[in-house]
């Protein structure tokens, strides 16, 4: 097939060079999307090529209202100087928006960017909460989840069921301490104690037996993991062999669904966990996994993909709302659309955004089914509770962002 | 019980045990490379993304063929030491002539592809497999709760390495290889087909690698990056020991298991540092390492 390669790079070479003066000749009517995401590194499970699937499916299913929608991509290596290049670069060429920056250090980084050439920010992938805070941004959207919205969820739910005594494995780095500090807060406020933790060194550690056996000695009855992925999994791994689900409980303070698929139900069954976003929630849900699915690889989305949709279908929403030349002059203003109109998509529902960028919408608490109870391979999850969007996430008054005291 | 300064006995105990468990892993693995060292020169870098492959092959063996865990245990050494093999005869034995930096270089390289294939084959989130039913469960010792598997990987490790240093320092082929190294021209005088048996000996490098990930599949996560965590880990064990000491790399490894285990209680943060504080003072003290002839 020599032939059709040497086409095809024709035909690609002709697009890159001719995308963006075609674009002007029809009088800017384009937006452009630019996905800036992990395509090669350790989210790209969970963000990465499926962030891009669901993002192409919102604009899809967004329809033609008088403009054209184009979505590009690029792998930002989970590296801020990386990914703040790329977007001054996509900027400097025309893109509108940024969407989902997973991992908090880029996303950071990138937020500063969007706020100097007054674009957008649509943010899913990343966890931390001072993208609402301290950071908060007028050109920015927080859409899926925080690290607030996980504490509360998971470590609220936890205590009220009789979990009150704690011992947290930390990853050492600033999102782990991040985490378990938030989580203790709402164990304390909810009358429970911290007996203990342990922080391990990141990324260089793969046997947490050592870990487990002091969080076992501690006598605590919850045993919270301030971590993330693969960390986790091989956490939960080594808890059940060494029996601690016998006297502990365990509580996966960031975990999806990617992660349970790769511990398995076995390992799994009995968690606890938060999400935004499950594919098997409702009719919509549902609705929009099947019209993913033969695009995401047959997988069902998961949450951070999730959330591109619903962020860039409502921003779509809004550009339509506020015309395509007003909406590319200003990032603040579309943003300021956005946050006046109320958003509604099949991923979340009803929802709105904040002040502070902070988009509103129930957390769920999800427990992880046991091998007998699944039905198909991706039926892992019931659902044990909802916290409504206005309890979910950290009150406005109290993030110390900017915008709100202006 | 009585504590230990200020640790209660039964968690030390335990955590001396894991340290056992871990330092069978790098044992294992120091193993493997000290053989390739020691008999070929060369730094291999691609341990650790070989380690891995045997971890798939045997998720693969399962998922697509249905063939369990002892199989795999066989079957995988015997697959990846092919690949092994294949990679000497298309690559590394052009280097043998060359400074070490390029056999470092080149099997660096080989690594960072063959993890960058995986990941992009099966992601980076990583796969299950199960702890085979014979082995499943624990044993309450009293002082700790101790799964059967890991107490098999820790008896698998000591008759690996046992056996390959009886191999190596007991037998007729043994001395053919220690020979090799010390006179190649020699030895292929004597009739020995030297290039032949050097290529058999990084494949066999390498299945020792895969036994490792076979035998790490059911307690880690299989995934693309599970070998470059340990690896670096493990060519401290390998300098520590001594380049190229069969003995000393097997010590080494249940040594310095047991002493990151201790650090893991007393400075938990420190225990990703504490086996390259060691390294540094030994090469301070010895630069040929506590095994090696200088």
């Amino acid at each position: 097939m020599s032939l059709n390669r040497r086409e095809m790079l024709a035909a690609g070479a002709a697009t890159a060079l001719g995308g963006l003066p075609r674009a002007r000749a029809q009088g800017g009517q384009v937006i452009r999307l630019g996905v800036l995401t992990d395509m090669s590194g350790p989210y790209r499970d969970t963000t990465g090529p499926g962030s891009v699937v669901l993002t192409q499916q919102a604009v899809q299913d967004f329809g033609s209202r008088g403009f054209q929608v184009e979505v590009l991509q690029a792998d930002h290596q989970n590296k801020p100087d990386v990914g703040a290049n790329i977007a001054r670069q996509w900027f400097d060429q025309g893109i509108d928006a940024v969407v989902d920056l997973p991992t908090s250090s880029v996303a950071l980084a990138v937020n500063q960017i969007a706020r100097e050439k007054n674009k957008v920010h649509l943010n899913s992938g990343a966890a931390t909460s001072d993208l609402t805070g301290a950071q908060c941004s007028p050109n920015t959207v927080h859409w899926t989840y925080d690290t607030y919205m996980l504490a509360k969820s998971t470590g609220a739910a936890i205590v009220k069921t009789g979990g009150d005594s704690w011992f947290f494995i930390t990853a050492d780095y600033a999102f782990g301490h991040a985490l378990e500090r938030d989580t203790s807060n709402f164990v304390r406020s909810a009358g429970g104690r911290v007996l203990g933790n342990v922080r391990y060194p990141f990324p260089a550690t793969t046997d947490f037996s050592a870990f487990l056996l002091q969080a076992q000695a501690s006598r605590a009855k919850v045993l919270g993991f301030a971590n993330a992925s693969t960390d986790t999994v091989n956490c939960i791994k080594g808890a059940r062999e060494f029996g601690l689900q016998r006297s502990m409980k365990f509580a996966a303070l960031l975990m999806g669904i990617v992660d349970v698929k790769s511990l398995g139900l076995e390992a799994g069954q009995g968690l606890n966990l938060t999400e935004a976003f499950y594919w098997d929630l409702n009719d919509r849900t549902r609705a929009l996994t099947e019209r993913v699915r033969a695009k995401n690889e047959g997988r069902p989305p998961a949450m951070v993909p999730a959330g591109c949709y619903g962020a860039v279908l409502h921003y779509l929403k809004a550009v339509a709302d506020m015309g395509v030349p007003a909406a590319k002059a200003s990032g603040v203003e579309a943003v300021n659309r956005m946050k006046a109109m109320p958003a509604d998509d099949d991923a979340f529902g009803a929802s709105t955004i904040r002040p502070d960028g902070r988009c509103i919408h129930p957390a769920y608490l999800f427990e992880v089914k046991a091998p007998g109870e699944s039905r198909n391979p991706w039926d892992l999850y019931k659902l044990a509770a909802t916290t409504p969007g206005e309890e979910a996430f950290r009150p406005l008054a109290e993030g110390g962002c900017p915008l709100v005291r202006s | 019980m009585d504590d230990i300064f200020g640790i209660p006995a039964p968690l030390l105990f335990g955590q001396l045990l894991l340290g056992l468990i871990n330092g069978a892993f790098y044992a294992m693995l120091s193993l493997g490379l000290a053989v390739i060292f020691g008999l070929l020169n060369i730094v291999n870098m691609a341990h650790g993304a070989q380690f891995m492959m045997g971890a798939f092959c045997a998720w693969m063996l399962l998922a697509w063929a249905g063939i369990g865990y002892w199989w795999a245990l066989i079957l995988s050494p015997i697959i990846i030491g092919f690949t092994g093999i294949v990679l000497e005869k298309l690559f590394i034995s052009k280097l043998y002539k060359l400074d070490h930096l390029y056999g470092l270089l080149l099997t660096f390289g080989l690594a960072l592809i063959i993890e960058g294939v995986f990941r992009n084959e099966f992601g980076s989130s990583g796969l299950p497999y199960r702890i085979p039913p014979e082995l499943s469960g624990a044993w309450d010792l009293g002082f700790m709760f101790m799964p059967i598997y890991r107490g098999w990987v820790v008896v698998a490790a000591l008759i690996l390495c046992l056996a390959t240093w009886l191999i190596i320092e007991k037998t007729r082929l043994g001395a053919y290889l220690r020979a090799a190294t010390e006179n190649a021209a020699l030895v292929q005088a004597f009739g020995v087909n030297v290039p032949r048996m050097v290529t058999l000996t990084y494949g066999f490098g390498v299945a020792l690698a895969a036994i490792g990930g076979v035998l790490a599949a059911p307690i880690y996560s299989v995934n693309p990056q599970m070998g470059s965590n340990l690896i670096i880990v493990v060519f401290a064990v390998v300098v520590i020991g001594g380049m190229g000491s069969i003995l000393g790399s097997i010590l080494t490894g249940f040594a310095l298991g047991i002493v990151e285990g201790l650090t893991k209680v007393f400075w938990p943060e420190a225990s990703a540092t504490v086996i390259f504080v060691i390294m540094a003072i030994v090469l301070l003290a010895r630069p040929a390492g506590l095994f090696g002839r200088a």
